[in-house]
């Protein structure tokens, strides 16, 4: 496919089993920035004797030490190998652009932080993908450990290379790439994949690919073929017996103790606290949001286990911070006692407690007082659009009165920061729905000029909406370059005595592109990484040229994948990856959504039959149980499923 | 200051991989060590309350320390015994606790009684070395820049000289001003690469 020598004229494989010289690295980790990245060595780091396990697994995150170290799933996968006295987990992020530079020159393999060894004498390679703009760092981490980058140049003496999370379900951009995907929830499926490699031996690769086709929830893209009519997009289809023509992603119906032992690194984190999952899925509905599709059902962790696992977390980290992640902490059933007990268990030591976002409603509000105590640091919300009706094709399910009587509170109450999230961009959206934004936002910022005085500050944040697969909005396009423009514009013209912050629209095309793409994309990514593209997903980098061009040259045309609105009826790139929730139901939200009908939470209320409780088995029981969020009853049906 | 506290002082030295790591890491290190000792710090006062800790001399990323030198304020007394033996479960490999002892809680602040650092930098092959340090030695001054900034580091430099293969330097290091080895290198036209800096030990006003 990728016929000829790499531009970059060095021997493709000169990483392979050779040892990572200590004193030629040493030389090249005083000139680089911030060379603790590279280091390892970290507080409840790992270190198992590499001899003395049967299956090496190198965890991979494609973005830098900083932005790795805060992923609380790289974190799970890391504690669930360990523990297993078979298996040895260690890691490696995406070296910045001047330590690539000097790995090069000093022909060093890129390495685990561990153990120093190169990533070519692990069994396993495992990604982890959550954003789009990360790709074509996957490309330099496979280079710098001379791995060839195809999973068809690839041989027995090569790792299995492996990628999981949240980009994993549309895997068709990365297709060319990976040797197999883990669809679904890694601490399900990983365990069972490393076991049968390791039973496997280093028998013919192709011979194993074929058998963890079989597993559950994994996906070997080799095995399935797509045919592109009139360069249509196509859905990937079988090409042997042992392919499934649907791989189900795989969920735990219980949530297993969150890891408490975790790395404390030395450099700073984007993220640097302490992080516990109190809860997975979310059950609101928002139709533009992939994750509260992809995570369900919600499942949430009970108070108690919350309580000693913080207890446990501070004890073996020494953090001073811990957060309460989910995609909707405060939807917890618990949460208000969980805050509670947490701060009345910690405050004494100093400990403050978090909340990623906050629900636009009081009962947040309080949360939030009892949580930021007389820190009063900030308060970040979310309305998502600027007018009702708009809130509504959403399903967004918070109303003006909300929004506002929440501010006028938190103002009252000594809050003086206020942080507002908008969505430029969303289907239906005209001139009117963004001027929206600006009277909202000037309301909010004149109620807490009143209340506040002076020093009352209200900044906000337009991203621009960006389809993504298996979401009710997956068939919309990407907003046209200048009418986005314009309405940038607009806000800019608006709200300009206020703190503002937009997309790059070149990024967020991008985005879409890779959100929605399908195989033909992997050349691309391969072109584009040829010509230099790094670290996309950092402005500094971020060279969009690189990928224009990369696009030209394979006759491809990013408006095709990116704005164009997709035919409902018409095989989508990801048909053959079922997250438990429905195309069908995807597909009755979407008209639900431009007929401006909102569908309420289904929490407590009647199912609206998503998918999740036929999809799953188990999901009764585990759902009669209270395990699971998810309601008894089907709407319109009334009786017991 | 807290006046039923107590004020330790603790010198460490610093090796291995952890001199990769900046002085705002290591203050991120020891308080987050201190935390899981369990031991009884005490915190600033107002909304982002910090304990307090202090690192007498900013070591530079890439150098190693033989004798690091911190103090920290605890809330109440404990015995040094027991914190040294609580601490010392708690620090990465890389850094090792030499010396726990209680210091007057009315004494100065550690960083204000620096004066002096010395240095060694290992290994030197480089055979006209002595002619260089001598000429150095000799000069008036010694105009440098760094970050923009112009200097003359001659009178940064107490003491320099050569035993064996090692050079070994005493810089000023005050509020005045601090040396450092790095500049001394490039000043005697030699590399910095493939060289280990090391910090042999601080001179406190109280040595003098």
């Amino acid at each position: 496919m990728f016929a000829g020598l790499d531009r970059r004229g060095y021997n493709p494989n000169w990483g392979l089993g050779v040892e990572v010289s200590e004193e030629r690295l040493d030389q090249i980790l005083s000139q680089v920035t911030k060379p603790a990245r590279y280091t390892g060595g970290e507080w409840n780091s790992v270190v198992k004797d590499w001899d003395g396990v049967r299956t090496k697994v190198l965890l991979a995150y494609p973005d830098l030490y900083e932005v790795g170290m805060s992923n609380l799933g790289l974190m799970i996968l890391y504690d669930l190998i360990n523990k297993e006295d078979d298996f040895l987990a260690e890691r490696a992020y995406t070296p910045w652009v001047d330590m690539e530079e000097a790995l090069r020159g000093a022909k060093i393999p890129l390495y685990s932080l561990e153990t120093r060894h190169a990533l070519g004498d692990f069994d396993i390679i495992g990604f982890s993908l959550s954003y789009e703009l990360n790709y074509t760092n996957i490309l330099t981490m496979l280079d710098l450990a001379g791995i060839p980058l195809l999973s068809c140049q690839r041989s027995e003496s090569h790792p299995l290379v492996i990628a999981g999370g949240s980009c994993a379900y549309n895997p068709e951009p990365l297709a060319d790439f990976f040797d197999l995907f883990v669809i679904g929830e890694g601490e399900e499926v990983l365990l069972e994949l490393v076991e049968a490699y390791g039973k496997w031996g280093k028998g013919e690769r192709d011979q194993f690919l074929r058998r963890a086709a079989q597993i559950e929830g994994v996906y070997v893209p080799s095995l399935y073929e797509v045919a592109y009519e009139d360069g249509a997009l196509g859905s990937p289809q079988p090409r042997t017996p042992e392919a499934k023509p649907v791989i189900t992603r795989r969920i735990l119906n219980r949530l297993p103790p969150p890891p408490t032992e975790v790395i404390v690194p030395y450099v700073e984190a984007v993220h640097d606290r302490g992080m516990i999952e109190i809860m997975r899925g979310c059950t609101r509905g928002c139709r533009f949001c992939q994750a509260g599709v992809i995570y369900r059902p919600l499942r949430e962790r009970p108070v108690e286990e919350v309580l000693v696992a913080a207890d446990e977390l501070l004890k073996a980290t020494g953090y001073e911070e811990v957060s309460l992640v989910s995609l909707s902490s405060c939807d917890h059933s618990q949460i208000e006692e969980m805050v509670r007990g947490l701060v009345t268990r910690h405050a004494p030591q100093q400990v403050t407690v978090s909340l990623p976002s906050l629900r636009v409603d009081s009962f947040s509000l309080g949360l939030a007082t009892l949580f930021q105590g007389r820190r009063k640091t900030g308060l970040t919300f979310a309305p998502e659009a600027g007018s009702q009706r708009l809130r509504e094709v959403i399903n967004k399910g918070i109303t003006e009165e909300d929004i506002l009587s929440t501010a006028e509170r938190a103002f009252r109450a000594g809050w003086q920061r206020i942080k507002l999230y908008f969505m430029l961009g969303l289907p239906t959206e005209t001139r009117e729905d963004v001027a929206a934004i600006c009277d909202l936002v000037k309301r909010i910022w004149g109620m807490g000029r009143e209340i506040g005085g002076r020093r009352a500050q209200v900044s906000i944040s337009a991203a621009t909406f960006v389809p993504k697969p298996h979401t009710p909005f997956q068939w919309m396009p990407l907003e046209g370059a200048a009418s986005l423009k314009e309405k940038q514009a607009f806000l800019r013209r608006e709200l300009k005595d206020f703190r503002l912050s937009w997309n790059d629209p070149q990024v967020t095309l991008l985005e879409a592109v890779l959100s929605r793409g399908d195989r033909r994309l992997g050349a691309v990514i391969h072109e584009a990484w040829r010509r230099g593209a790094r670290f996309d997903a950092w402005d500094e980098l971020f060279e969009p040229a690189n990928w224009w061009e990369a696009f030209q040259d394979q006759g491809l045309d990013p408006d095709f994948y990116a704005r164009r609105p997709l035919d409902r009826d018409a095989p989508l790139p990801w048909d053959h990856i079922d997250v438990g929730v429905k195309k069908g139901f995807l597909a009755r939200e979407c008209e639900r959504a431009l007929r401006g009908q909102t569908t309420p939470d289904c929490r407590g209320g009647p199912c609206f039959a998503c998918g999740v409780l036929e999809t799953f088995p188990g999901a009764r029981e585990a759902a009669r149980q209270g395990l699971w969020g998810c309601p008894p009853r089907v709407a319109g049906r009334g009786e017991d499923r | 200051m807290v006046k039923s506290g107590q004020r330790i002082r603790i010198t460490f030295s610093k090796g291995g991989e952890i001199r990769y790591i900046s002085h705002l890491d290591m203050m991120r290190l020891w308080k987050r060590a201190l935390r899981r000792a369990n031991v009884p710090l005490a915190y600033s006062k107002g909304f982002n309350p910090q304990p307090k800790i202090s690192i007498a001399a900013p070591l530079a990323v890439g150098f190693t320390g033989e004798e690091e030198v911190m103090d920290t304020l605890l809330e109440r007394p404990v015995s040094l015994t027991s914190f040294a033996r609580s601490v010392k479960k708690q620090i990465p490999p890389g850094i090792t606790l030499k010396e726990v002892r209680e210091v007057y809680m009315a004494l100065p602040s550690l960083q204000s009684q620096v004066r002096f650092a010395e240095y060694t930098v290992s290994p030197l092959d480089d055979e006209e070395i002595e002619g260089k340090i001598e000429a150095l030695l000799a000069a008036e001054a010694i105009p440098r820049e760094r970050r923009g900034k112009k200097y003359d580091l001659r009178p940064l430099i107490d003491d320099l000289r050569l035993e064996g293969s090692t050079l070994w330097m005493r810089l000023k290091h005050d509020a005045q001003g601090a040396g450092r080895p790095d500049e001394v290198l490039a000043a005697l036209g030699l590399e910095r690469a493939g060289k280990a800096i090391h910090r042999t030990r601080l001179i406190f006003a109280s040595q003098l």
